[in-house]
């Protein structure tokens, strides 16, 4: 038990400094290395939760893609980011303002004084003979399969909206043509010529 | 030393928070505030996951899963319409964009 709380104690305390970071790093590209080591300490706080598949999820989809996509736009957009970070101050007391109310709201008012109503059942998510992705595959895949597949056609929109917006058609670039290279008869490449003896082919 | 659930939530309401006051300090810059959004994101997931746990109720890891569907294609979508504005304009700043009016 001591260990668990010196885990969580660890894993919260290194999200919590690494989210501060991704916020207030000069160079974006650190910003999103900070983001990636907070998902990654989500991740273990999670698996300390028991929810050992959101976490692998959290890993694979948002440390492998999503961090990664940042990543991909930070280093390919050619930003002044120094020319961005210019007038932080003048939003730095409403913003420490808000923040703190917001953090006194959320911890004073719910997160300490929270208690379980009477009906409510303690206890751990997954049940005791299965595995915690095997629980959330029976429940996923029956009782919420209308929205499981509303998930994928969020994602299939996203994709496609992602790929139109950025394909982009420019002039004057060469392409190959396979319709007009497969559609060629023979007629039009070939001429089957008698060539005399002593005259040459015109 | 029992890690309770009133723990959880104290750390998703300093990370909500971190993203909030992220979002207000760098008001220029996009990048930075669909980050911010992620964090919030997050901070919501672990709201979920920590009720999930402490209720033994697993419809909470559902949710969390399809919040985080959500956000990746938020993601995706966002940083798309960031490539394109770029494209266009040679600049992400927020205060420049008032083509529309709106």
């Amino acid at each position: 038990m001591i260990l668990q709380a010196i885990a969580f104690y660890l894993f919260s305390a290194i999200l919590l400094i690494s989210g501060f970071m991704v916020i207030t790093a000069r160079n974006p590209v650190h910003s999103v290395l900070f983001l990636i080591l907070a998902f990654l300490n989500a991740a273990a706080l999670f698996v300390l939760l028991g929810a050992e598949f959101l976490a692998m999820i959290l890993v694979v989809v948002y440390v492998g893609a999503v961090a990664v996509l940042f990543l991909f736009v930070v280093m390919m957009l050619n930003v002044d980011f120094a020319e961005l970070k210019k007038g932080v101050q003048a939003y730095l007391i409403p913003g420490l303002a808000v923040g703190l109310l917001l953090l006194a709201e959320l911890i004073g008012a719910v997160a300490v004084r929270w208690s379980f109503p009477q009906h409510a059942m303690k206890g751990a998510a997954t049940p005791a003979n299965l595995s915690n992705t095997a629980a959330l595959g029976h429940i996923l895949y029956t009782e919420y399969v209308y929205y499981f597949e509303v998930a994928g056609l969020i994602l299939l929109v996203a994709m496609i909206g992602a790929i139109v917006l950025t394909l982009r058609r420019r002039a004057g670039v060469r392409r190959q043509k396979a319709w007009d290279q497969i559609s060629r008869d023979r007629a039009e490449t070939l001429a089957l010529v008698d060539a005399k003896p002593g005259e040459g082919v015109e | 030393m029992e890690i309770g659930l009133a723990h959880y939530l104290t750390v998703a309401a300093a990370l909500f928070t971190i993203g909030v006051f992220g979002i207000f300090l760098n008001r220029k810059n996009i990048i930075i505030i669909l980050m911010s959004i992620e964090l919030i994101l997050l901070a919501v997931n672990i709201n979920f996951v920590a009720f999930s746990s402490y209720l033994g109720d697993l419809v909470g890891q559902v949710f969390a899963l399809f919040v985080l569907t959500v956000a990746a294609a938020e993601a995706a979508i966002g940083l798309a319409i960031l490539v394109v504005y770029f494209r266009n304009r040679h600049t992400i700043e927020v205060d420049d964009v008032h083509m529309m009016k709106g």
